[in-house]
């Protein structure tokens, strides 16, 4: 504002004082952003940051979800944790269908984006075909595959023409679970490699072709290596999202942990010991842990992709 | 004039045909069998639907006769009507709707600002903020499902919409994607604007909203599924039929009675489909948007 004032009055320096504005504006520009951070944080600092501060303290108290007075008890719940045979249990099953889930995702994935890629009519089909469980709500996919694998009226053992009984024998109860989850989930892996198949340039494969590399030679040269961040990028995905496995479990079990426990996945133990024992202290220092496993992972991942890039260069 | 629109008319005839030819290229054996194979691989992912389907049309006592068959024998709209007729079934749609509406345009618009005022600007305290957001990468309802509730219940907020709608509506991950969106677009086209005396709100919403257009579409579509499908938290913070969410009350409610299996299948169609149609007309900005908002995880 002053510059434009002290333009019209001093007419020689005119230039140079606009100058000066224009770049003085152009600072300004950029500068003083608080508000249009200001709502997110707002929202941030409420339903992220207070719940991860009051779930810290709340895992050294003794409450419980009616609000009872409650007591500084130390780490009494995290000692607590550590010998609960539950926790452990609960963390092996989620462990288990992550080990189980993610090897089985990416293979799937990255084969049906092949598949995909290659054939030449009809891309939408094969698209929508792949892609359109993983639209469907969670409740829903559960729901379908535990009425799949009813062991009399189900399609499962029909089609097979076994009797296995899916859903309450505890050997068979958390592959039901991986089965219907792979169904339900790899549409969105197989996006992502899908879109990058397509970004591989068609130029190094038909080099390849003309120094007489043949189909087998041009996937493992070119294309595994071309896809090899976005494997990582898959892997690291599905590791985050399995570990927090939750809604296909507890659907497909009736809400219930499943024959002898053996589908209680950590998510359904802390909800159990929040909501059912109303033990909101214990919760949340269990809480706490998970989100320590959840972080490590993610840093690991941050740090593994930070050491490749100073090991590219 | 005449002869003028008379070469354009052929020039776009001639396009068409020579890209109906790339189309219609001659079927070799490779394809013959890709096909195949990508047709029987597309039926063992349909036909998980198709049952659903099936089942929903066959009357209840035919869902659980033994032994079990595809087709119906009498096809009847039984489950579909009773779902309409005694469930909370419209209910639960109208509230899936209003909620996933609702968190789309918040994270939308204050997902932008926040964005591109990481992006963008310089204050105080933004490097620390920038890390609090990265942290906020690894905190889901699923983590801190207990101590986020006992937030909501001090808020008074249980068994209402903004209970459903605020917490869906900080997603750490959409801000920061667009954030780095943000840092791609070249400086010099605000920098001009600015010299031209234009302030700091209308560059944004003049130049660089709508040359994001792309990535907010992709981060929108991706948000709008999410919340259409999200189930633990609704779960958690609703214990009310009239205000659940299709996935909460089809979960809770039809499987609490012992369970119809048509209906439910109906119920679980009634969820699924709306997106599935969408998906069938919206499918290459669906597609873009939900491979862009993954790969920017990179």
């Amino acid at each position: 504002m002053t510059a434009t004032s002290a333009q019209t009055v001093i007419a020689p320096t005119r230039a140079r004082t606009a100058a000066a504005g224009a770049t003085v504006r152009r600072k300004q520009g950029f500068q003083h952003g608080g508000w249009f951070v200001a709502p997110f944080l707002a929202l941030f600092a409420l339903f992220v940051i207070w719940p991860l501060l009051r779930g810290l303290y709340l895992s050294f108290t003794d409450a419980n979800i009616s609000g009872d007075a409650t007591s500084f008890i130390g780490l009494d719940n995290y000692r607590e944790a550590l010998d609960d045979p539950l926790v452990w249990e609960s963390l092996g099953h989620s462990a288990y269908f992550t080990l189980l889930v993610v090897p089985c995702i990416t293979v799937l994935a990255f084969l049906l984006a092949m598949l995909a890629h290659h054939i030449e009519r009809g891309k939408w089909l094969w698209r929508l075909c792949f892609f359109a469980p993983f639209l469907l709500p969670s409740t829903v996919a559960a729901n379908l595959w535990q009425w799949l694998f009813n062991p009399g009226t189900g399609m499962i053992n029909h089609v097979f023409g076994i009797e296995t009984a899916w859903l309450t024998d505890k050997s068979y109860a958390m592959l039901a679970v991986v089965v219907c989850t792979l169904w339900w989930t790899v549409g969105f892996s197989f996006l992502l490699y899908l879109a990058a198949l397509q970004g591989i340039p068609a130029h190094l494969y038909e080099a390849a072709r003309l120094d007489g590399a043949n189909a087998w030679h041009r996937m493992v040269h070119i294309t595994l290596p071309m896809l090899r961040h976005i494997t990582g990028l898959v892997i690291a995905l599905q590791i985050l999202a399995s570990l927090q496995v939750f809604d296909q479990a507890v659907v497909m079990m009736d809400f219930l942990p499943g024959p002898e426990g053996s589908t209680r996945t950590f998510v359904q133990y802390t909800l159990e010991e929040g909501f059912t024992s109303y033990r909101v202290g214990y919760a949340s220092a269990i809480s706490i842990i998970f989100f320590v496993i959840i972080a490590a992972v993610a840093l690991a991942r941050m740090w593994l992709l930070r050491n490749r890039e100073e090991g590219g260069r | 004039m005449s002869t003028a629109a008379q070469t354009r008319v052929n020039t776009r005839k001639a396009a068409r045909r020579t890209s109906g030819r790339a189309t219609r290229r001659p079927w070799t054996p490779s394809q013959i069998v890709l096909t195949l194979l990508g047709a029987a691989v597309s039926a063992v992912f349909l036909a998980p639907l198709a049952w659903a389907l099936f089942t929903s049309l066959k009357s209840e006592t035919e869902a659980v006769e033994v032994p079990t068959h595809w087709l119906p024998k009498d096809w009847t709209t039984q489950a579909w009507s009773a779902i309409f007729e005694t469930g909370n079934i419209t209910n639960w749609f109208v509230n899936s709707l209003v909620v996933s509406v609702c968190v789309t345009a918040v994270v939308l618009s204050v997902g932008a600002l926040a964005g591109y005022g990481f992006a963008r600007t310089e204050f105080r305290g933004k490097g620390f903020l920038l890390g609090l957001v990265m942290t906020g990468l690894m905190v889901s309802p699923a983590v801190l499902g207990v101590p986020l509730f006992t937030t909501v219940q001090q808020m008074g907020m249980v068994d209402t919409y903004w209970g459903m709608i605020l917490p869906q509506c900080a997603p750490a991950a959409m801000v920061y994607i667009l954030y780095k969106f943000f840092q791609g677009i070249p400086r010099e086209l605000e920098e001009a604007a600015f010299i031209d005396g234009a302030g700091r709100w209308r560059v944004f919403f003049t130049i660089v909203l709508p040359l994001s257009r792309p990535s907010l579409a992709a981060v929108g579509i991706f948000t709008f599924i999410a919340s259409w499908n999200n189930f633990l938290w609704p779960y958690m913070v609703t214990n009310n039929p009239d205000l659940m969410t299709m996935p909460n009350g089809i979960a809770t409610v039809m499987n609490s009675y012992g369970i119809q299996w048509a209906q439910l299948m109906a119920g679980g169609l009634m969820a699924g489909l709306p997106l599935i149609v969408v998906f069938v007309f919206f499918q290459r900005q669906i597609v873009t948007g939900v491979a862009h908002t993954g790969l920017a995880g990179q």
